[in-house]
């Protein structure tokens, strides 16, 4: 286990590495000075251009591009993303804001998924061929086909400007005190929204895992020893189902993240995707840069942690 | 619907994809083919999206014939005009036709789909036939830079791209091309190591064939199958990303139409309460042209892998 764990850490070290590369490549050929970017604007203003060259040169933004590079990585490890052009703050305060509007979405996003898509699809191998089979299948192309920012405004358009049963905006109500409901209330419509379009995946890989599981011997096994259908089923077909699902979950987490972006968009959610597409609008390069190092990131860590998680919970995979 | 387990419905000469053709080549690939035809018009969500998707292409394409009004005639008296008999769908915020300019995006949306998975499958079967065929370093330096491209956020690094190089049609397409051929390249280079150990390749290899021959004859015609699959459900994406894209501003410009910037108004809750006409036929024509491929490919799938459990 010691030895596979270390492996997976290993391999991982490359990808982030190259992430870092192309990351920092691209904040290097966006407009804007990466000099200034490094710096705290309000130091600058007070200690004039000579402490700025003196700066610079401390920070090494004179030398060529890969002596930046490494100096740049150094910055990052002490938590130093940068300076925005746009208010002079801090990358990491700007992003800190945001991150757990964004998680709370995602979390309920990846909750509402599984409660849709996993039942669907388990449910659909169990009756196989039968019209919920087929229902099932469509709502899943139809949740992969129809562009989450359209199904955003239908509902929106539905729930809440015809039947005005929910808020059209925001994460709580302007002025209203927080209270549970009235966050539940603003985070149901984009939930829901890109809960639909996460739950395809898993319906079609739970569907086709638990036929998989059908079709294995140890449930002819099962059945000949004359257990109940239901047995059968919950207790022997399922139990290797729900394995595979973990890395499902973890590979489509770009996915979600990207899909956060134009659903907050959508939803005036005050998350990470709202200050990305900001971000973007207003040339802000060292704030979307951050935002980039920091999904990626998530997305190698979520990966690994699949992988580990997999290994634990399923005794037939080997740790060598 | 897909994952068929039982394969005694499968016609004899439906050589699988992966598998070896045993006899004459000619007579086996023309075999197979007719089984796949077969296969593919007994899925009727696949016969369905054809039809749609048939269509579509027509009515883009005879748009100039078909449209009664100029797409970017700006008429400022008849503005946000709901339908009517001169104007079918009514009229946008400049006052243009919103049918016509349905018809022309759907060129716009089309073209962008078919030639953003065109690059990226380009790169994704060099880049997979390179690894697949030379394994060792070659294989273990682009399949890491394949996760590490896997792993970022795309939505999040195309638009970060797309503002760096400006937004634009071809800019999307370049980008959307760039960022999606990993899958493709994973692909085919699984296929090229399984295929490697093939008695068929073996067996060119042992009558003395050169490699080039046995990799354009031999692996790649096989390799290429499931790219088919991958290809027709990365189209359906890469319309969804341009339309996505474009609805945040940063994917096609107006005036150029495209379904994705036609919702772009919508997000005013005025457009979006009274003004159905200007939101809803667009966002329809996406969700019908992207279902239509998904049920194309589904279909592809199923025809041309039997053995495919998913």
């Amino acid at each position: 286990m010691g030895r596979y764990l270390l492996r997976r850490l290993v391999i991982a070290v490359p990808i982030l590495f190259g992430i870092s590369l192309t990351t920092f490549a691209l904040g290097n050929v966006a407009p804007g000075d990466p000099v200034t970017a490094m710096l705290d604007p309000k130091q600058m203003a007070n200690l004039g251009p000579e402490w700025v060259e003196q700066r610079k040169e401390a920070l090494g933004l004179n030398k060529p591009a890969a002596t930046r590079y490494v100096i740049w990585l150094k910055e990052l490890s002490r938590g130093n993303l940068g300076y925005s052009y746009q208010d002079g703050q801090p990358v990491w305060r700007k992003i800190s804001e945001r991150i757990w509007p964004t998680l709370l979405l995602m979390s309920t996003v990846l909750i509402m998924a599984n409660l849709i898509g996993i039942p669907l699809g388990l449910l659909a191998a169990v009756k196989q061929y039968s019209v919920f089979d087929y229902a099932a299948s469509l709502l899943g192309f139809a949740a992969v086909s129809i562009p989450s920012f359209f199904l955003g405004l239908g509902f929106i358009y539905i729930f809440s400007v015809q039947l005005r049963w929910l808020p059209t905006a925001g994460m709580n109500s302007v002025g209203g005190a927080k209270s549970f409901i009235d966050s539940l209330e603003h985070i149901i419509l984009p939930a829901t929204t890109l809960g639909l379009a996460q739950a395809a995946p898993l319906i079609r890989y739970s569907r086709a895992s638990m036929l998989e599981s059908i079709h294995q011997d140890y449930i002819a096994v099962a059945r000949a020893k004359g257990l109940s259908e239901r047995t059968v089923m919950f207790r022997h077909a399922l139990r290797n189902v729900l394995n595979p699902l973990v890395t499902i979950i973890a590979l489509d987490l770009p996915a979600l993240l990207g899909g956060t972006v134009i659903i907050e968009q959508i939803f005036a959610w005050p998350g990470m995707g709202t200050l990305a597409v900001a971000s973007v609008f207003g040339r802000d390069y060292p704030v979307i840069m951050g935002i980039t190092l920091l999904g990626a990131v998530t997305v190698v860590a979520s990966n690994l942690l699949a992988d580990l998680v997999y290994a634990v919970v399923d005794p037939r995979i080997k740790y060598s | 619907m897909t994952e068929t387990v039982d394969y005694s419905d499968v016609p004899l000469a439906g050589i699988p994809a992966s598998g070896a053709p045993v006899s004459s080549p000619l007579l086996e690939s023309h075999r197979r083919r007719s089984g796949v035809w077969h296969r593919f018009r007994r899925h009727r969500l696949a016969l369905l999206g054809s039809s749609l998707l048939f269509l579509l292409v027509v009515a883009s394409l005879g748009a100039p014939q078909i449209a009664r009004h100029d797409p970017y005639t700006v008429e400022l008296r008849s503005y946000r005009k709901g339908p009517s008999a001169q104007h079918r769908l009514g009229t946008d915020s400049s006052g243009r036709d919103v049918l016509s300019r349905l018809l022309y995006a759907g060129r716009v949306s089309l073209s962008v789909g078919l030639v953003a998975v065109s690059i990226y499958a380009a790169i994704g079967i060099v880049l997979g036939g390179l690894a697949g065929f030379y394994g060792r370093w070659v294989d273990s330096l682009i399949m890491r830079i394949a996760d590490m491209v896997l792993s970022f956020p795309s939505l999040i690094v195309i638009i970060t791209i797309v503002s760096i190089l400006g937004p634009s049609i071809y800019n999307v397409m370049l980008v959307i091309g760039a960022m999606g051929w990993p899958p493709i390249a994973r692909l085919v280079r699984g296929n090229f190591l399984s295929l490697r150990e093939q008695d068929f390749v073996i067996a060119a290899q042992s009558i003395g064939a050169p490699n080039r021959r046995i990799i354009f004859r031999h692996v790649v015609p096989n390799a290429l199958t499931p790219v088919i699959v991958a290809a027709s459900f990365g189209m359906a994406q890469a319309i969804l990303l341009e339309a996505g894209l474009s609805f945040l501003g940063l994917g096609v410009q107006p005036p150029t139409p495209s379904w994705g910037n036609m919702l772009t108004d919508a997000q005013s809750v005025t457009v979006l309460r009274s003004m159905t006409w200007l939101w809803l036929p667009p966002g329809l024509m996406i969700a019908v042209t992207v279902l239509s491929i998904n049920f194309i490919g589904d279909g592809l799938r199923d025809a041309l892998d039997p053995r495919a459990a998913r």
